[in-house]
């Protein structure tokens, strides 16, 4: 698993990596009430706004974390957007996509990185 | 940037756990462990705590001993009726500016010997200032600097309390009293800012957190955060200033106008004599360019503060904006509020929200959008 400044987690599975928020940002964002998603079939640029995500508070946007296209996303948070609060890290995914280049996960922090980062 | 002042609760809320913003000049609680969503809901099934020690409480006593004349200097610089409130009674009312504008929405009670006022916490200062400039002649006034203020909301709020104060279970909404606990003197009013039944509770500084504690130690209540106490008001079409009503917003196009007696209205005994009488009475009487309205998404989407709003899916002039927008949690939907020309503000009528450069549809809707539980 990979994870970002934006917090985001990566799954690396085959050809793609699937997408979601960590469990840190879920808690700082609060009860989710929003999440939008990008179609299916959608190219993407690194850092894009592919998604949007609102809590009681506030609307963050989601980027893109790498260049590439996006093959599937997950209807069921978009349906109950409080299960990003339940389990951000494990059912409450937010997209599938295929990157240009797989090697540029190399580029993200591991999770003891990403436990510094978040102090 | 000057320090954040801190509340009497200010131990209190790291205590719970709260995290804290800085909202009008103070460091304040926006939310507890909890969360937002669960506050909003406990409030409206059982009771909420919420510290507003940040707002203003003002005493305006009359030089003369006579309360008319402090209610009339009063009736001066708000478009209410005060020589009309009986004694133990509070009404709410609005500072106005020469042009009509709202300066500040405030509570303000006959407390016998003298008046008793509640103003938001941002525009306080200045209300003291507004006072002084335009009713120092008639009456002494004091801001009360030693005192907290803490809500106690929701449907187990009169439970509650009366295991502290019995006598607040006979008072009914609007009624204030002066009532003696083992926490010193409560200078109690049956209102509040949720849409619920409940009360505030004026409390000698130093034991409030003694209070606010006896309180929370009653499972039914639970301390509620500035997140949830914003959800619960709106879901009450309850106005928030700054936001929703400002110095360039009258009080006919905010829909207020059921605040202005009949006695300060044209042909009342008491006509006018108020700051910006002139476009008030006119808008009374002949209706204002546009109004606050409710605003019912059609979808998920959240129309957040400034939304603007248009007619069309197309057009690029917008008709108005929303001026507060969330979710609400116990209508479990998109709400919010916004000003639109008087001609469109009715029930039902369809326009659009643009978020994020999409038109989304919305229904105007009747405020409140969740019926008041007051005990009248």
């Amino acid at each position: 698993m990979k994870y970002t400044e934006e917090h985001e987690w990566l799954r690396p599975e085959g050809d793609s990596v699937v997408v979601g928020i960590t469990r840190h940002a879920a808690e700082q964002l609060g009860d989710v009430v929003f999440v939008e998603l990008p179609e299916p079939g959608t190219t993407i640029s690194k850092d894009d706004e592919v998604a949007v995500i609102e809590s009681v508070k506030a609307a963050s946007d989601i980027l893109a974390p790498m260049d590439g296209e996006i093959v599937e996303v997950n209807e069921a948070i978009v349906e109950e957007p409080g299960k990003v609060n339940d389990d951000p890290e494990g059912e409450a995914w937010f997209f599938r996509m295929k990157p240009a280049d797989m090697s540029a996960l190399d580029d993200f922090m591991d999770e003891a990185a990403y436990r510094e980062f978040i102090g | 940037m000057t320090e954040l002042k801190r509340t009497d609760l200010f131990d209190l809320h790291h205590e719970l756990g709260a995290r804290m913003v800085p909202f009008a000049g103070y460091e304040m609680p926006v939310q507890y462990p909890a969360g937002v969503m669960r506050e909003h809901r406990h409030t409206r099934e059982k009771a909420g705590l919420f510290d507003v020690g940040h707002m203003g409480q003002i005493i305006l006593k009359p030089r003369s001993g006579h309360l008319e004349d402090a209610a009339a200097a009063l009736e001066r610089v708000v478009p209410v009726s005060v020589l009309g409130l009986k004694e133990g009674r509070q009404r709410y009312g609005f500072f106005t500016n020469d042009d009509g504008g709202i300066l500040d929405d405030l509570m303000f009670a006959n407390r016998g010997d003298h008046l008793f006022l509640v103003v938001n916490a941002a525009n306080k200062q200045a209300d003291l200032a507004h006072l002084l400039t335009h009713l120092g002649d008639e009456c002494e006034i004091e801001m009360v600097e030693k005192r907290a203020l803490i809500a106690l909301q929701g449907p187990e709020a009169e439970t509650a309390l009366a295991r502290i104060a019995s006598d607040v279970a006979s008072m009914r909404f609007m009624d204030v009293a002066v009532i003696s606990s083992d926490f010193g003197e409560l200078w109690i009013s049956r209102s509040g800012y949720t849409g619920e039944d409940g009360f505030e509770i004026s409390v000698e500084g130093p034991r409030a957190a003694d209070l606010a504690r006896a309180l929370l130690a009653d499972p039914a209540v639970a301390p509620i955060g500035l997140g949830a106490r914003d959800s619960l008001r709106l879901e009450a079409g309850l106005c928030l200033h700054g936001h929703d009503i400002d110095a360039t917003t009258s009080p006919v196009e905010a829909s207020l106008e059921w605040a202005i007696q009949k006695v300060r209205r044209k042909g009342g005994a008491r006509e006018g004599g108020f700051p910006g009488a002139t476009r008030i009475l006119g808008e009374i009487e002949n209706g204002a360019p546009r109004r606050r309205v409710g605003i019912l998404p059609e979808g998920r989407a959240p129309m957040r503060e400034g939304t603007p709003l248009f007619a069309e899916t197309d057009g690029n002039t917008p008709i108005g904006h929303v001026t507060s927008g969330g979710f609400g949690p116990s209508l479990g939907r998109p709400l919010a509020m916004g000003y639109v020309p008087a001609e469109l503000a009715r029930e039902g009528i369809r326009l659009f929200g643009e978020v994020r450069s999409r038109r989304l549809p919305a229904t105007i809707t009747g405020l409140p959008f969740r019926a008041a539980t007051y005990k009248r």
